[in-house]
């Protein structure tokens, strides 16, 4: 029988608190100025704070707050490596698999291992099924009713609907029939008064002005996607036994087998059903995701005037199109880019990365100024935030007030995810992005700048979309090709033993995690985990201040975000949802030394 | 059933067969079939309502008939509030992968889900609206579900939400519910944030509140949506929750091991076992022990209803089973690649 226990919590377990804190200080109200708490923020991933200024109906400034922390930091400590992926995998069960795949491939670089290519197939399969499925939820599922008001579904008449959605797309699902029938759906719904996840929302605010067939096409196509996420997820599962969290990974290569004739794992009976769900994930994507987003953000030009961020741009790049290991591997390419401009883009240089936690409930020995490397930094937990109800105050942001970092790159505050990897991909002359993006731009009547906004970022999520969807068909077939020609190897075994590796070693992985740049690095002692770091897409994009002051991305991209009602802050979500948030990720997690983390006494409740 | 209930006419304008939705409900009573009848005696012993035993020992047939039953006449959609504290949302995920019934029917005809933070349209004060109006309303009639751990350390404030503790409102919402559902092995019983050495203090809801009544543990890493679609159908058909083991588990999902279950189980009988991940046998079932496979000591039944619809299993994929429904298998069961005593 397997050793049971409960988690160690109790008369054993002393966790040192500092003293224990007064409330936080309040702000001193301003005249004119009104200040306002979002929490939580739905429709995200994890947990997520915003406060507020708001001054003659504009955001003036904004906070960002993870509040919620794992403290895995120590939980990796002592590990074996090869077992880092399984912890790692679980750090984000929306963006599953990309912890993964970062930690092998940081493992990996540790110890010297290229994994086979059909290790490099499945993998590339693996993040693209993810990609699309994740992107696609996010529109519909996660953003969709930001644009689109539920209500206004209610008066659509279906005919024109029909009319509506045959004139943007020949999608087959357009009958007067079928929206009637969805109407009715909905129409039924509404009228039993339980009205569940749509209750309390903001129907009928000013800033909706979608049409009502408009609004009908898209809730339609809201309910189309929760059907075909579940199909697609079907990838994964063939690919690595289930979705969430596909069982798989391997330090050194994947688990799956890739035998033509072999009952389990990937045979040509798994290639023909992967082929068929990848057709069905592009047609979707090309016939019901990109119509939709374009029919949507016709209606809001506006908002590609909205939601600016810092205007520079990270990609660790991935997708590597053979064994090399070289920064040209990358279909996906790496590289930043400064200051909006498309014209260029700079290598990337991981050395550059620094974490601050001037105003994160961590603290450095060498002080509050200090920014650290994530392969060599250290982490203790310095909680200064409420320990009571803090419902209805504010937090301490002169202070520190999340538990997020601050990453910084060269020191510039950084942007990631599908905008910031289309315009490194632009600048970098990626044709098939160029033209992509520049289509988009057309389609849209606008030019370039307009990227750099809420809908911009909608707009990159879109085209990215249909760029991996593209590609997806093509991963299968080289993988089949290899399988044919009795290429059937999965796993490098020559560094699998721990007495094959060095006495110490330190490796950096690197993945693109469909909410953008995620790296993780490692450090490796006599066989067993010494140190483990991540830096994670929503840490750069929802970071709070560093030491110098600068807002991180969303904290900047709110600022001048119009807000008709407080109460009801639908434009605020509106950019905050264009980056996607996932804060499970975003909280930092590891303490590079491995040391235990600042005692924190529980109070007895 | 001759005419046409309110259930079917929804189901008839959306295009779903009275055909499909029986196969619906048929799946649903072969996955709840107790495995053996239930005398009193052990019902009693289990602390189960003996009213219930007929429902649970009865045959998938005439289970399927309730299922149709109970679905077809309900015009109130029992509420449902989903709660998340320390989670990667994996449990979510997994509902959304939902096939029978689907996320879409789940949502819109079987429940009411008036709170959870991922698909909400409302933030702030007014999602929180939502949770408090069902409590308040709704008490004694609703479900509450459960994913991720709760911190105690910090008084709690390693997880606020809307500037409450995880630990208050837990308690809060299942002191007035009808039954609580933990889903995931976090909200289980602490999981990945409580692992060895738990910086923050993470447990479980059990834990988080000390004598919780009218609890179901879904454990898994993430939960199997199967079970709790099937957990789901069981209550609002029985009005009870099915027969469970000793840390609140439903039977019907994890009463078996995996081994008893796994097509691979023949070659291990055999002596069959894939030696190394190149091993042309993982492709042909042989056994996966001594690549580390926890099957034999785990409870769960990945084998049979499998994931995404039975489209496939970890041990299907040729990776081992990691035991991830046991109770804190992130240090019980880890290191794991290296095999089980056997």
């Amino acid at each position: 029988m397997p050793k049971e226990f409960l988690p160690v919590v109790g008369k054993n377990t002393t966790f040192i608190s500092p003293l224990p804190a007064p409330p936080p200080p309040q702000p001193t109200p301003r005249p004119g100025v009104k200040r306002i708490a979002i929490d939580p923020i739905t429709r995200i991933e994890g947990h997520l704070r915003i406060e507020l200024t708001i001054q003659n109906g504009r955001v003036t400034d904004a906070w960002s707050t993870g509040p919620q922390f794992r403290g895995i930091e120590a939980i990796l400590k002592g590990r074996d490596p090869r077992d880092a992926w399984l912890f790692a995998e679980r750090v984000c069960g929306v963006c599953t698999t990309v912890h993964a795949i970062a930690s092998v491939r940081a493992v990996e670089d540790a110890l010297g291992i290229v994994a086979p290519d059909n290790a490099r197939l499945l993998r590339n399969l693996l993040e693209g099924a993810q990609f699309v499925q994740d992107h696609v939820i996010h529109f519909y599922h996660l953003h969709a009713l930001d644009w689109v008001d539920l209500t206004a579904a209610l008066s659509a008449d279906p005919a024109a609907t029909s009319r509506l959605a045959k004139a943007i797309s020949d999608w087959p699902n357009s009958s007067t029939a079928y929206f009637t029938g969805v109407k009715n759906r909905l129409a039924t719904f509404a009228a039993s008064g339980q009205l569940g996840l749509f209750a309390n929302a903001y129907w009928g605010h000013p800033a909706y002005k979608l049409p009502p067939e408009a609004s009908l096409l898209a809730v339609t196509h809201y309910l189309e996607a929760l059907d075909w996420q579940r199909e697609i997820g079907k990838m994964h599962a063939i690919l690595g036994g289930k979705s969430p969290h596909p069982q798989t990974y391997l330090v050194g290569g994947m688990a799956s087998p890739v035998d033509p004739k072999g009952v389990d794992g990937i045979n040509l009976d798994r290639i023909a059903q992967l082929k068929t769900l990848a057709a069905k994930a592009l047609d979707f994507v090309m016939r019901v995701y990109m119509p939709d987003l374009m029919m949507v953000a016709s209606y809001y030009p506006e908002w590609t005037q909205v939601g600016g961020g810092p205007g520079n741009f990270l990609s660790f790049g991935d997708f590597p199109m053979n064994g090399s290991g070289s920064p040209s591997a990358l279909w996906m390419q790496s590289g930043a880019v400064f200051d909006k401009n498309l014209g260029s883009a700079q290598p990337l240089d991981q050395n550059l990365v620094k974490e601050y936690v001037a105003h994160s409930w961590y603290s450095y020995a060498e002080g509050d100024g200090a920014g650290k490397h994530p392969g060599s930094g250290t982490t203790d937990v310095n909680y200064t935030g409420p320990q009571q109800d803090y419902s209805d105050k504010f937090l301490d942001t002169n202070g520190k007030y999340s538990w997020l970092k601050a990453p910084r790159y060269n020191e510039r505050v950084m942007e990631v995810g599908p905008l910031a990897r289309m315009v490194v991909a632009y600048a970098s002359g990626h044709k098939r992005v160029r033209d992509l993006v520049n289509d988009l731009l057309a389609s849209l009547g606008v030019a370039a700048p307009a990227l750099f906004s809420t809908l911009g970022r909608v707009g990159a999520r879109g085209v990215e979309t249909q760029l991996v969807a593209e590609q997806i068909g093509s991963w299968i077939n080289q993988l089949e090709q290899n399988m044919k020609t009795g290429k059937l190897e999965i796993h490098n075994k020559t560094k699998w033993d721990p007495s094959t590796w060095p006495a110490q070693a330190t490796g950096w992985g690197a993945t693109e995690a469909p909410r953008g740049a995620l790296g993780h690095w490692v450090s490796i002692k006599n066989g067993k985990i010494d140190n483990y770091q991540m830096v994670v897409p929503s840490t750069w994009n929802g970071s709070p201040r560093d030491a110098r002051g600068q807002r991180g991305a969303w904290e900047q991209a709110l600022i001048g975000t119009p807000i008709a009602d407080p109460e009801k802050p639908v434009e605020v979500l509106r950019t905050i949802h264009s980056f996607d948030p996932c804060m499970s990720c975003a909280v930092h997690l590891f303490d590079t030394t491995g040391r235990e983390i600042t005692k924190v006494s529980i109070l007895e409740p | 059933m001759s005419d046409k209930t309110s259930l079917e006419q929804r189901l008839e304008q959306r295009g779903v067969s009275r055909r499909s939705f029986l196969k619906f409900c048929a799946l649903m009573g072969a996955t709840l079939a107790a495995p053996v009848a239930i005398s009193p005696t052990v019902a009693g012993a289990l602390g189960m309502h003996a009213a219930a035993l007929p429902a649970i020992n009865a045959a998938p047939e005439v289970l399927t008939e309730k299922i149709i039953t109970a679905l077809s006449t309900a015009a109130f959609r029992p509420p449902l509030v989903w709660l998340e504290f320390q989670g990667c949302t994996g449990d979510s995920e997994s509902l959304l992968r939902s096939g029978k019934p689907t996320i879409a029917e789940i949502l819109l005809e079987i429940l009411s889900v008036n709170y959870h933070e991922t698909l909400m349209v409302p933030s702030g004060k007014l999602a929180t609206k939502s949770l408090t109006d069902t409590i308040n309303n709704y008490a004694g009639k609703y479900l509450v579900v459960v994913e991720g751990s709760i911190p105690t350390g910090l008084n709690g404030f390693y997880c606020a939400v809307g500037g409450r503790s995880a630990q208050s409102i837990v308690r809060e919402a299942t002191s007035k519910a009808a039954a609580t559902i933990a889903v995931g092995s976090c909200s289980a019983s602490g999981g990945l944030a409580a692992a060895a050495p738990n910086p923050t203090g993470a447990v479980g809801v059990p834990q988080a509140v000390p004598g919780i009544k009218n609890f179901v543990s879904l454990p898994g890493c993430p939960m199997n949506v199967t079970n709790l679609a099937a957990l789901i159908v069981y209550y609002l058909t029985n009005r009870a929750l099915p027969p469970l083991d000793s840390q609140s588990r439903p039977t019907f999902a994890y009463g078996r091991l995996v081994h008893d279950e796994c097509h691979r189980r023949p070659h291990f009988e055999d002596g069959e076992f894939a030696v190394d991940w190149s091993d042309p046998h993982v492709a042909q079932s042989w056994c996966l022990l001594k690549l580390g496979c926890r099957g034999p000591e785990t409870r769960a039944n990945c084998p049979t209803v499998k994931w995404n619809d039975g489209t496939n299993w970890p041990v299907g994929a040729g990776h081992p089973c990691i035991g991830c429904t046991g109770r804190s298998f992130w240090d019980a069961e880890l290191p794991f690649y290296v095999p089980l005593p056997i």
